[in-house]
């Protein structure tokens, strides 16, 4: 059961959020509207608008354990529709980057796992190096030959590649993930602006 | 006319007669100043009515600050000198002379044309709900009691404290819907101004204490009505009021702390809030008294004893009788500018009639026919409208009626014995001859004109 103490600033969650990605999930006026056009809601355990709601009265955990934000796709219909507009997605992966630093994206390995690999590759090469992708993926979710029969037919038909390519502005990828992770991990609020 | 209660109205529209009863203030109108030293001077004091008890009066007092005419009023029930017989300070002190003990009621009878009712409505006695503290917490008050006490010169002089030990109050939660929406304990209908008083009041408490925060518990926020949806967002962004979707099913005591136990259906779960105070925003009900002034004034009320109106749509400020009109709260619970436009047109009615030398009236209406009345005036008794009156026609006892009383209804015109009551344009004779036109034999008609 939620319970709103005493001493407890019922804003301080939406006030974080705000800070990190500028949404005002207070704006949210639950319609609905969000969840209804989610393709992938019948699999979330808490409702998009729900999310929102967890925001609005400061109920941290429950959102940041919850499986919504690692399930949704970021596809975005959310912030397209939403009456307030405010930005959903944006939330959601302001929510997952929380989850991370925080420690709290337990029950969803895989996804945490498969997103951690996903940057690790754009962060060395400058963009996705598939094979390693599924590779490394694999041996981290125990499953060493999941899709083991189609790696052959793409190799042959040239569609993955047994080496890495690298972009020429690797050092700028890079700089992006610095500025980002510093941005994200120091001071919340001061060194966003530079 | 104010500290005055109708206690008879008898006659029909244009010819109103009203028995008033001017109740005694012991203080003559006509002479007092409205100076206020006999107020300041007074040593009896009495709960404060106008603050709901928050704070005292004196018992020489003026109910309400803007309150006209400028007189207070002495209270004989807690005054010295009608209680003990020893105190006369008012009347020593009184420059103008002007107190007088020894007023009485006074009758007076005056005749009016036309009546238009506002006589308010009634706050719901939250005590029936025992899960809310059923009046056991001190700090569990209604709207109202805030309304007062975000008065600058209110019983706490603008400040917002907890009734229990008149600390601040910094966290306070409100309670829509109690009473309202309520089949069980209170009132099926919406009371329509809780939602936005309650936003209002979410808006001022941050105005008045700004490390405050306020919860509202509700089950639809409605806010129909001009700029008052972008008020309730104001409530939400600006005053940071929290509104958590869901009944409150009880509120206990811990420590000196409350504790509100309801449920977030938005999120599906129960969530508690320790609060320093709690709101409930108390049902609108009819007036105390409201079904007995319909009955002396013969208009009728709705089953919780609001004023009916002729016509919901088409006659919403007029009652069914003729002459008497309805204005504000007394016909259902409605804010302000309702209110305001409703006396608008209640007085601009009575006007369009007043304006006139005649009066016209709907031509179906009863009569009845002197020849054959019989005299045992059994109408009289079935007449809602009190339409019917006995009179004397060539030596003889009759009905007569009072047309511009009658409606037209046909009660009279189904109890009379010898068919002398009917309904101009229902009489007996018209309906036989309308069930029967369709039952008589066609008459051939010649249908070669028209080819």
């Amino acid at each position: 059961m939620k319970v709103l103490g005493k001493q407890e600033n019922v804003h301080e969650f939406r006030d974080e959020i705000l800070a990190l990605c500028g949404e005002d999930t207070s704006n949210c006026v639950q319609c609905g509207k969000c969840t209804a056009s989610c393709p992938i809601a019948p699999e979330m355990d808490l409702q998009p608008s729900q999310v929102l709601r967890h925001v609005q009265i400061n109920s941290r955990k429950p959102v940041l354990q919850c499986s919504t934000i690692w399930l949704c796709a970021s596809c975005e219909t959310c912030s397209s529709r939403c009456p307030e507009g405010i930005e959903i997605a944006t939330v959601m992966d302001t929510l997952r980057k929380l989850a991370v630093e925080e420690g709290l994206a337990t029950g969803q390995e895989q996804i945490v796992a498969f997103n951690e690999i996903f940057l690790d590759s754009i962060k060395r090469h400058g963009r996705v190096f598939e094979l390693g992708l599924v590779m490394r993926f694999n041996m981290a979710s125990r499953q060493p030959l999941k899709d083991a029969h189609l790696g052959p037919v793409m190799l042959g038909k040239r569609k993955l590649s047994l080496l890495a390519h690298n972009i020429r502005e690797k050092a700028t990828v890079r700089e992006i993930f610095r500025k980002s992770r510093r941005f994200f991990l120091g001071d919340k609020t001061g060194e966003a602006a530079d | 006319m104010t500290y005055s209660e109708v206690v008879e109205v008898k006659g029909f529209v244009g010819n109103f007669d009203v028995t008033i009863r001017r109740k005694p203030r012991y203080i003559d109108e006509t002479k007092c100043t409205g100076c206020g030293e006999c107020i300041e001077k007074c040593l009896a004091f009495a709960p404060n009515e106008w603050e709901l008890g928050l704070g005292k009066r004196r018992a020489v007092y003026k109910p309400f600050a803007q309150g006209v005419p400028n007189v207070p009023v002495i209270d004989p029930e807690v005054c010295g000198h009608f209680t003990t017989g020893l105190c006369s300070v008012c009347s020593k002190i009184c420059q103008a002379d002007a107190i007088d003990y020894d007023q009485k009621d006074e009758f007076i009878t005056e005749k009016f044309g036309v009546i238009i009712m506002a006589t308010g409505f009634d706050q719901l006695d939250t005590s029936v709900y025992g899960e809310y503290g059923g009046g056991r917490f001190k700090d569990v008050i209604t709207g109202l009691h805030l309304e007062r006490m975000l008065e600058p010169s209110g019983p706490t002089g603008g400040h917002v404290i907890r009734p229990s030990n008149y600390k601040p109050a910094k966290r306070v939660v409100f309670i829509q819907c109690v009473g309202s929406r309520d089949e069980a304990k209170g009132m099926p209908y919406c009371s329509r101004i809780c939602c936005m008083y309650t936003a209002k009041h979410a808006i001022l408490l941050k105005d008045h204490v700004p490390d405050s925060q306020s919860y509202i518990f509700y089950i639809d926020i409605r806010t129909a009505g001009k700029n008052y949806e972008e008020f309730y967002k104001k409530a939400q962004r600006e005053a940071g009021a929290i509104y958590i979707r869901g009944r409150v099913s009880k509120i206990y005591e811990k420590g000196d702390q409350l504790i509100v136990r309801g449920a977030d259906t938005l999120i599906g779960e129960q969530i508690e809030v320790e609060a320093d105070l709690v709101v409930l925003a108390a049902a609108a009900v009819p007036r105390g008294g409201a079904k007995e002034l319909a009955k002396m004034l013969n208009i009728p009320c709705d089953d919780y004893g609001f004023f009916s109106e002729a016509h919901p749509k088409l006659q919403p400020v007029e009652s069914v009788t003729k002459g008497i009109y309805v204005a504000g709260s007394c016909q259902f619970p409605k804010d302000v500018p309702d209110s305001v436009a409703m006396a608008g047109a209640a007085t601009i009615k009575a006007c369009s009639i007043l304006s006139h030398d005649e009066l016209t009236i709907d031509p179906k209406v009863a009569y009845v026919d002197p020849e054959v009345c019989s005299g045992c005036l059994n109408c009289i008794a079935v007449c809602p409208f009190d339409a019917i009156v006995a009179e004397v026609v060539n030596g003889k006892q009759v009905a007569s009626i009072v047309q511009s009383l009658c409606h037209g209804c046909g009660n009279c015109a189904s109890a009379c014995r010898t068919k002398a009551a009917n309904v101009r344009g229902f009489s007996d004779d018209q309906i036989y001859a309308q069930i029967s036109a369709p039952f008589s034999p066609r008459e051939e008609k010649s249908v070669e004109g028209a080819r």
